[in-house]
């Protein structure tokens, strides 16, 4: 099963500022954990949600808005793709991603190609 | 010591429940069912006992405490006309335990073979004998297992459901299927222990450990010829007894070579040798009693200071040969390095290479990045080691990897 795993956290409270080499190898530790692992591939992060852009079209016309989609205080901060064959698996993969110490990691299955529902 | 009696307290509910829903799901067959029926007095039991004591027949207590919730909820469910025909077998099957709460056969382990049985999901054996002989709640389980509580839940209504539908009988296995029956069943205990002893936090994890060591007693006394249970307590009672010692006063990992022996348990040593010399002269050798044995060699070696690790590399010979296990490849490689070097350990390691499984798997990478450094290959240690590093979960043994690597560049 595939699974993307989304990243959300406060960008005001990224980890203990005393420890951000720290946080930053563990980072570097996990992108090349997923580099090799199969099926999986290696995380992207996101700029600030302050430089994100909305678009909605209706009735033909387009409105872009300045932010994020939803205005919370934990924004969408990056993503990454892991192939496991069970939600545990998953878990591991989101226990591991340093995110989940500072933040959230939410893990979402992928429809599989070829389910039409 | 409030802490001491509130945990005896709870064993002793533990202990009663275990035994009367195993007695009910073995004459019905049906789990929940009976789960259903002690439920509240299994709460009521966890809440008051640590309290007020235990009471001096503690079977008697939970069935007439069930046997009153039953009674007001037949009147109840009278009313709706629903599951009639469950609650009244039900409350037959408590009034008659009822009558004799001194008799109670313990079927617990009957219980542990319904729990482990080959048509029950692998995964799912170790959570459904924690719920059914401890009471454990599947929140409790699903946070031992890395599992959200609400899956856990409908996974081991599943699981219970299934072993009504199949007919899974409570049973114990004849001579010619014990054997393999009990490695399910021992299988499932040890998964318990490696949550409790592996859970980086250590707190809950490290009762959950206490939970498996308690169950493995639980079958040692239940089948007690057989030697595998033995020795799969004794493989417990060696990991526990290194418990204090895996970390360091600033939260380190310490690995055994380096453990400060004053810390170890030498009771819990001592039980687990007896263990191992009582299954050693019980019958035919099995996986846990030389995974055991390997055990009593690394203590033995670090107590002593004698040099053992080619009988130590000959017992994982033979565990490859029961197993063909990668993890076990693996384990022996680090024995083989102790005898013949780095070189031939890595090279040992070349049937794993294409082996997928590998890819995400800590313990290959950190041993490889171990054995590369001491073959002087500091680009290949250097990309091992991180990897290690990015599937620790434990930050620990991360920052003990990242200490290794960065003595790279000195080295």
């Amino acid at each position: 099963m595939r699974y993307m795993l989304l990243i959300h956290h406060d960008e005001n409270d990224l980890g203990d500022p005393d420890r951000l080499n720290e946080i930053y190898a563990g980072w570097a530790a996990f992108n090349a954990a997923l580099a090799k692992a199969a099926g999986a591939a290696p995380g992207e992060r996101m700029e600030p949600a302050s430089k994100a852009t909305t678009v909605r079209v209706r009735d033909g016309r387009t409105g872009i808005v300045d932010g994020p989609y939803s205005d919370t205080k934990e924004q969408l901060g990056g993503y990454f793709f892991i192939e496991a064959e069970s939600l545990e698996k998953a878990v591991e993969w989101a226990e591991l991603c340093p995110a989940s110490k500072y933040g959230a990691v939410e893990i979402r299955p992928i429809v599989p190609p070829g389910r039409d529902y | 010591m409030a802490d001491a009696a509130r945990r005896a307290a709870e064993r002793a509910a533990r202990d009663s429940y275990g035994r009367l829903l195993a007695f009910l799901a073995a004459r019905t067959r049906d789990v929940a069912g009976a789960e259903d029926a002690l439920a509240e007095a299994f709460a009521s039991a966890l809440q008051s006992w640590p309290e007020q004591g235990v009471p001096a027949n503690p079977d008697a207590w939970l069935l007439t405490v069930a046997r009153r919730r039953q009674a007001d909820a037949h009147r109840r469910r009278l009313t709706r006309q629903a599951g009639e025909g469950h609650l009244t077998l039900m409350r037959e099957e408590l009034d008659e335990i009822a009558m004799t709460p001194d008799a109670i056969p313990d079927r617990r382990l009957a219980l542990m073979f319904a729990c482990a049985h080959p048509h029950i999901e692998p995964a799912m054996r170790s959570p459904l004998i924690l719920q059914t002989v401890l009471g454990l709640t599947a929140a409790d389980i699903g946070a031992a297992f890395l599992v959200p509580a609400g899956t856990m839940g409908q996974r081991l209504v599943r699981a219970k459901t299934r072993i009504g539908q199949m007919g899974i009988g409570f049973e114990i296995p004849d001579a010619a299927d014990l054997p393999a029956r009990l490695d399910a069943v021992l299988d499932a205990i040890y998964a318990a222990y490696a949550k409790g002893w592996t859970d980086p936090a250590g707190e809950d994890g490290g009762q959950l450990a206490e939970e498996a060591i308690w169950l493995g007693r639980l079958v040692v006394s239940l089948l007690p010829d057989a030697p595998e249970a033995k020795g799969m307590l004794a493989l417990m009672h060696y990991s526990h007894a290194r418990r204090a010692a895996r970390r360091d006063a600033g939260g380190a990992y310490v690995p055994l070579e380096r453990q400060d022996t004053a810390l170890w348990d030498l009771d819990a040593i001592g039980a687990a040798e007896a263990l191992l010399h009582a299954a050693s002269r019980g019958g035919p050798t099995g996986r846990c009693q030389i995974e055991a044995a390997i055990q009593s060699a690394h203590i033995a070696r670090r107590l002593s200071g004698r040099d053992n690790w080619p009988a130590i590399l000959q017992l994982y010979d033979i565990l490859l040969g029961m197993t063909g296990s990668p993890v076990v490849l693996l384990n022996r490689a680090a024995a083989l390095a102790a005898v013949e070097g780095p070189h031939a350990a890595l090279a040992s390691l070349a049937p794993l290479a294409g082996d997928k499984r590998m890819l995400d798997y800590q313990p290959y990478w950190a041993l490889r990045g171990h054995l590369l450094a001491e073959t002087g290959d500091r680009a290949g240690a250097h990309e091992a080691l991180t990897l290690a590093m990015g599937l620790s979960a434990d930050p620990a043994v991360r920052r003990w990897l990242g200490a290794r690597r960065a003595a790279l560049q000195d080295g």
